[in-house]
Parts: structure tokens; C-alpha cells; sequence
């Protein structure tokens, strides 16, 4: 939308939260909780993370005061706001037994929206890519995620510029980042200068302008426009990391059968933390929860994770039991076979899965590595 | 896209969107024991029409508590009448599933994925080459094809199983034999009694098959090595790989291409098959472990 920028100050950010309030959302934003930026309900800018930033690096994550007052002057946390639309475990349907006969008597995606609407405040731009790329792996196929679907609708999204990216981002070059370019509601850049403290708004959607309209802005000067061009060039140049996109896939492919997945395989622990906090992992198991008398029943989606061994179980034995190939597995579909199944990335480049990783195993690194390993002759007799 | 766009385009709201993952209920109103490990399930719906289904496709079939895994159609698909599913009792579910009392209500979801689509093979030679329970899900496909046999040249079936007490369906397999002229092969692993056929591998009943390699149409089901072999005997031969069709079988929890577990590289098992080509598995097939 080519609609005018807005300045917006702090009272003004109070104002946004409260307005989406009042418009029936539960705002959910950035806060500081047991030394670690978290998702939680957001009633006033004080819930925010201010005064805070991070040192991130592989297997390393540390809260550090800045010397400012930034409002998101923080890198990805330890989640992006997938839990709040898909969270790590909820109820598909319970039913009851009477001898032989069972009734479903609630569906979870009755259930599914009634918390929300949600307005996701402070999405930074990766994340905003991983929404994206999760509309369309939920919702863009034959068939539909109806509990995601709910709780995607209605959902409000405030985006931020990322204006302190961390030692593990390297968004600028997956092209998710770090300025959020579309799919938001509204969009803030944080301008800290000598001047207010105040935020550069775009509007996305009629509804971001309807929003916005209910909260206390000003028309923004030519000079706060390019600082926040200027902020978002010193993201850019500020990047802990990069990862060379070109020509991934058929890198990755090529490489089924490279001796380097035996080196990832000495570090990785298979401890799943990668998964976890990857904003675009999307697998799920199913567990089947019944009582004592077997009589009342649930089955529950949960996430899951390719790194476990039982996640390819068949009869007979896992088709992957061994490490290498759960690695294998893992890089492959973010950086290559995602682009076959939904046409783009599956890696938005947020670097949590450096951060995360307690052997510090780095994606960025590893497909540097195979880029560079020669290729054995591919395939078993 | 945008989210309102994708909800557009499923031509719904998220209101009525229907919940692939919410099962329909069947009752199960006959069951039948095939071998010492084997059952045929027949299952009628409670409510709405028996489903529709292609040969080669699956159901997530669900034991009440216990679980739901992925079973084929073994039934004939011009028959109508009750839906037909043949397990094997392997674990948990299939043990739950087996034994769940005639007038038990079980859940059932489908059906899902690719079919053989055996009439590609119309107009030429035909091969099945099956292994174990890989048979079951072939034989809705056999079943289609017998309904228009003139329309198809030589028809072979290879059938490997552990002993002669493995065979299932051995009183259709003599009569395809006997009344639509098909060549039925079957081999045992271990042969001792009174078991007076072939013993060894379902592969060494290629050659002797009979079938012209550059018209024929093959479609596999087994355990994966017997389909690797299978497949690759028969490229051998010159049945081109495009037109050797088997069918994978992977951990699957929904069915639908939400959950990933069916993953092999780019497929999901369970939409982009569990029928798949020959040509286009040969090379994720070619590395472990993928
Ligand atoms: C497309 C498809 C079609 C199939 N058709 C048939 C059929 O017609 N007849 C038949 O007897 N079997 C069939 N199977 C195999 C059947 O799904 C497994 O035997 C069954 O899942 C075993 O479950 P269990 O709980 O009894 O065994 P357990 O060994 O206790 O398994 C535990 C869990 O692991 C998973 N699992 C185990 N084995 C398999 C497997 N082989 N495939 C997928 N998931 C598995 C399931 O989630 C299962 O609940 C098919 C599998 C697939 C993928
Ligand atoms: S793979 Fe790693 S860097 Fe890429 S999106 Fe997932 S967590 Fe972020
Ligand atoms: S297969 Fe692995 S890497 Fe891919 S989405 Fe699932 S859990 Fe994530
Ligand atoms: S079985 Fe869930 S994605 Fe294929």
C-alpha cells in the first residue's frame, strides 16, 4: 500500500496496543523473561524489552543492556511467534467409547480461534517470511491446517525493522530481511537519535490504515524517512553471517553421499533444539492420549522433529537411524528440497539454529563446506 | 499469497473448512482371516456413502485410544459394497484393528494418495510383482484390470511370500489363472512341507516371465528392497522406468501433507504417492538412508 508514512512516539506506540485492545485483539509481543527474549501478552510498552539487546553466536546467547532505550534492539529470540498460531501441542479431537461404539465430541478446531484474535506485535522480518512460507504450507495446499486457519485469519501483525541484527542473522541474504517488505498489517522502524524516541510506520493492509487511524501520529518528515533507510543499510552491512544461496539445491542434491555429513554427525547431538526454534519447521506427530478405562480418548497434534530417530519409524526399523542422515535430512529440506515443494526457501535466515545448537553447529557453515567438498560418486551398489 | 488469498483459492472460509484430520466412522461388519497373521476388514459407513476410492490408494484407519496408521484398499473398486482392508498384525494398532470385535466403530480418514492407475498399461503387457502384504494393495488394481482383460496383452503376477502359509487370496489367484488367462508366479522363501512351486526371490521369476520388456507396464509393491530389486531387474530387461510403477511405504501420520514424516527428499509419500514411477525414485532410492 503506497499509503503516506506516519511518525508514531512512545505514547503513540501505547496508543496502537491499546487501540488493538480495545479492537477485541490479544496483543502478543516481545519480553524479557529468565534472561531470554519471549512471546507473551503485551498490555503496555513497559512489558517491552526495553534498554535490552543481545550477544548471539553459535551455541551462545546472552540479554546485554544497551546504552539506549530501544524498544526491540534485540536480534531473533529464542522463539518467533510460531507457537502463538501453531502451537507445540494442541487437541485435534476427543472422543468417547460406549462398548463398540465412539462419538467425537469435541473438535479442537471449534476451540482453536477462541483465544485470539491475536495482534503479533514487534514480527521481525525473518519471521514475517516464515509466516509466509507456513500460509503456505498450512493453508496454500490440497488440504488445510483448520486450527491454523483459525487462528490465522484474524491475526493483526505489527512489524518491526530489525535495526540490531545478531552474530547468527543472515537474513540480507536469504531476502527475508532485514526490512519487512510485505504481509504485515503495519510496519515500524525504531529511530534513535537525538531527537524523541519514535517510530517510522507503513501501512500494509486497509486494516493497519483503519488502526492506525485511532492512534495519536504525525506525518513524517522527509529526514526521519531516510533514517530509517539508513538504519536499515546499517543492518544490512551488519549482518553476523552469510550463506551463498546460488545454485543451493542442486549443491545439496548433489552432495547426498558427501563424507562431510560423517563430521556434522561426530558434533550433533540430535537433541532436536534446531527444530524447535526454527520459525518454518512444521512437523507434527500425532499421540493418542486415553484414560484409564480407555473409554474417553484424545488425540493431540504435537510438534516433532526429523532429528529423532522414531519420526521415520516403520516396522522394522527407522529409514534414518543414523545421524548423518537426520543432518542430511534437516539442511536438505530448508535449503533445497523446500524450494521443489513450495517453490521458495525453507530457511529465512534468522540463525536460531546457530544460536541454539549446543555443539554450535552452523548452517551457514555447513553449506559452505559442502559447497566446497568434493563430490564422491553418488549412490549404493 | 496472501492468507486470504489461499482461503479464497480453497474456495472457503476458515469456518467451513473441512478438517482432513477429523475421521469418519465405519463399522466393521465382517472380518476375515487370510493367513495365520492376516485379516481382511470389511467396514461399513455409519453415516453418508461407501467411500470412493482408486486402486492404490490408502486410509488412515484408527483403533479407538490406541492409534491410527495407514492401510491400502484391498478391495474391488467396481463393487461398491463394504470397504476392504488387509493387515498384517505387526503391532499396537494393526493388533487393535485385527482383533476389534465385527460391530466395532473405527475411525477412518481417506482416502488418501496416488493410484496405479493400471490402465496405462491398456494396449500392452502387464507385470505385478508383489511381496507379502505388498499384495493386498495390488489387488484392486488386478481386480480393474481383469474387468477389461481384452484390453490388455500378456498379464503376469509375481507373488513372493515367506512360506507357502504366507499366501494370501490363493483361492483368486488360481481362478485369475484359470478363467482370465493370467500368469501367476509365486515364490516362498523357506519351503519345507509339502510346498512343491518355487523357492527363492520374487526377482528370479523375471526372466522366465515372458512379458515383452519394451511393451509392458510393472507395478511393484513389497518391502522396499524387494521393489528396488524388482525395479531395477526390470530396467535391466528394458521395461522403461517411466512405466515401472511401485508403491512406498513410509511413517505417515496424517496422510494429507501437513505432518512431514512421509518426506523422501522433495515427495511427500503420502500426496505425491504412495504410486510413484520408477524414474523418479531410481535416484532417491540410489542413496541410504534418504
Ligand atoms: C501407504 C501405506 C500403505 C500401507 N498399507 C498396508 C496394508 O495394506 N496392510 C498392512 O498390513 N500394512 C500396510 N502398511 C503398513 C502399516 O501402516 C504398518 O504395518 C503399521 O503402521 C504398523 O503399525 P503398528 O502400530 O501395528 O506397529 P508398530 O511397529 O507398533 O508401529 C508403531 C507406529 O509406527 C508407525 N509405523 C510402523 N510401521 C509402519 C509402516 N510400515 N508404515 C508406516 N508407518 C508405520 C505407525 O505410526 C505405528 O503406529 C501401509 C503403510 C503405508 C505407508
Ligand atoms: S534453518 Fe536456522 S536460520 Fe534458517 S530459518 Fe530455521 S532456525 Fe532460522
Ligand atoms: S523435515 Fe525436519 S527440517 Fe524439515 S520441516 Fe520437518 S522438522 Fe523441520
Ligand atoms: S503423512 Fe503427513 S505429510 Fe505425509
Amino acid at each position: 500500500m503506497d499509503a503516506e508514512m506516519r511518525v508514531l512516539d512512545l505514547l503513540g506506540l501505547q496508543g496502537l496496543i491499546d487501540t488493538l485492545r480495545a479492537r477485541g485483539y490479544a496483543v502478543v509481543g516481545p519480553t524479557v523473561r529468565d534472561g531470554a527474549i519471549v512471546h507473551a501478552p503485551i498490555a503496555t510498552i513497559d512489558d517491552l524489552p526495553r534498554g535490552w539487546g543481545d550477544d548471539q553466536d553459535a551455541a551462545h546467547y546472552r540479554l546485554r543492556r544497551r546504552a539506549d532505550d530501544a524498544l526491540f534492539g534485540f536480534a531473533a529470540g529464542a522463539q518467533s511467534p510460531k507457537p502463538v498460531l501453531f502451537p507445540a501441542e494442541e487437541l485435534i479431537w476427543r472422543g468417547r467409547r460406549t462398548g463398540e461404539e465412539f462419538t467425537v465430541n469435541e473438535d479442537g478446531a471449534e476451540r482453536a480461534g477462541d483465544e485470539g484474535p491475536y495482534a503479533l506485535l514487534g514480527v521481525r522480518s525473518c519471521d514475517l517470511h516464515a509466516l509466509a512460507i507456513h500460509d503456505v504450507v498450512l493453508l496454500g495446499r490440497d488440504h488445510v491446517d483448520v486450527r491454523y486457519a483459525a487462528r490465522r485469519a484474524g491475526a493483526f501483525v505489527v512489524a518491526v525493522t530489525c535495526t540490531a541484527p545478531g552474530g547468527t542473522c543472515f537474513c540480507a541474504s536469504m531476502g527475508t530481511g532485514p526490512r519487512p517488505d510485505a504481509g504485515y498489517d503495519l510496519a515500524l522502524t525504531e529511530l534513535l537519535d537525538d531527537g524523541p524516541h519514535r517510530f517510522l510506520v507503513e501501512v500494509g493492509t486497509p486494516r493497519g490504515e483503519e488502526v492506525l487511524a485511532e492512534v495519536p501520529t504525525t506525518s513524517a518528515p522527509a529526514h526521519d524517512v531516510r533514517a530509517a533507510d539508513d538504519a536499515v543499510a546499517w543492518s544490512v552491512a551488519h549482518m553476523g553471517r552469510t550463506l551463498d544461496t546460488d545454485g543451493i539445491k542442486e549443491v545439496l542434491y548433489a552432495n547426498a553421499e558427501s563424507p562431510r555429513w560423517d563430521d556434522v554427525a561426530s558434533l550433533c547431538l540430535a537433541c532436536t533444539n534446531c527444530t524447535l526454534v526454527c520459525p518454518t519447521c512444521f512437523c507434527t506427530s500425532v499421540e493418542d492420549v486415553a484414560d484409564l478405562t480407555g473409554d474417553v480418548a484424545e488425540r493431540r497434534r504435537v510438534w516433532d522433529s526429523c532429528f529423532s530417530e522414531d519420526f521415520s519409524y516403520i516396522h522394522g526399523g527407522a529409514i534414518r537411524p543414523e545421524i548423518r542422515s537426520r543432518y542430511r535430512q534437516w539442511i536438505t529440506h530448508k535449503l533445497a528440497s523446500w524450494q521443489d515443494q513450495f517453490g521458495m526457501s525453507g530457511c529465512v535466515g534468522c540463525g536460531r539454529c546457530i544460536t541454539w545448537c549446543p555443539a554450535a553447529i552452523d548452517i551457514t557453515a555447513e553449506a559452505a563446506a559442502l559447497r566446497w567438498t568434493p563430490q564422491p560418486a553418488a549412490g549404493r551398489s | 499469497m496472501s492468507m486470504v488469498e489461499h482461503l479464497h483459492r480453497a474456495g472457503t472460509s476458515p469456518e467451513t473448512l473441512a478438517d482432513p484430520m477429523r475421521p469418519r466412522r465405519y463399522r466393521i461388519a465382517h472380518t476375515r482371516q487370510d493367513t495365520r497373521d492376516t485379516f481382511t476388514l470389511e467396514l461399513e459407513p455409519t453415516e453418508g456413502p461407501p467411500l470412493a476410492y482408486r486402486p492404490g490408494q490408502f486410509t488412515m484407519l484408527d483403533a479407538f485410544g490406541v492409534g491410527e496408521v495407514p492401510i491400502s484398499i484391498s478391495g474391488d473398486p467396481a463393487r461398491g459394497g463394504p470397504l476392504e482392508q488387509t493387515i498384517r498384525d505387526v503391532g499396537v494398532v494393526t493388533h487393535a484393528l485385527i482383533t476389534a470385535p465385527v460391530g466395532t466403530l473405527l475411525g477412518v480418514r481417506g482416502p488418501f494418495g496416488t493410484s496405479w492407475d493400471v490402465s496405462l498399461g491398456a494396449g500392452g503387457d502387464v507385470v505385478f510383482i508383489a511381496g507379502g502384504i505388498g499384495f493386498p494393495p495390488l489387488r484392486p488394481a488386478l481386480l480393474e484390470l481383469i474387468s477389461e482383460r481384452d484390453r490388455y496383452g500378456r498379464v503376469v503376477l509375481l507373488y513372493g511370500v515367506r512360506t507357502p502359509e504366507d499366501i494370501i487370496f490363493g483361492d483368486e489367484l488360481r481362478s485369475w489363472a484359470h478363467d482370465h488367462g493370467i500368469v501367476v508366479g509365486v515364490t516362498v522363501d523357506n519351503g519345507q512341507h509339502a510346498w512343491r512351486g518355487k523357492v527363492g526371490l520374487v526377482t528370479q521369476l523375471i526372466p522366465r516371465a515372458g512379458f515383452d520388456p519394451r511393451n509392458t507396464t510393472a507395478f511393484v509393491c513389497g518391502p522396499e528392497v524387494m521393489m528396488r530389486f524388482s525395479a531395477a531387474a526390470l530396467a535391466d530387461r528394458g521395461v522403461r522406468p517411466s512405466r515401472i510403477r511401485m508403491s512406498m511405504e513410509r511413517n505417515m501420520k496424517c496422510g494429507v501433507g501437513l505432518c512431514g514424516h512421509c518426506q523422501l527428499r522433495e515427495l511427500f509419500v503420502c500426496v505425491d504417492g504412495p504410486v510413484l514411477t520408477y524414474d523418479r525414485l531410481a535416484p532417491l532410492l540410489s542413496s541410504r538412508e534418504l
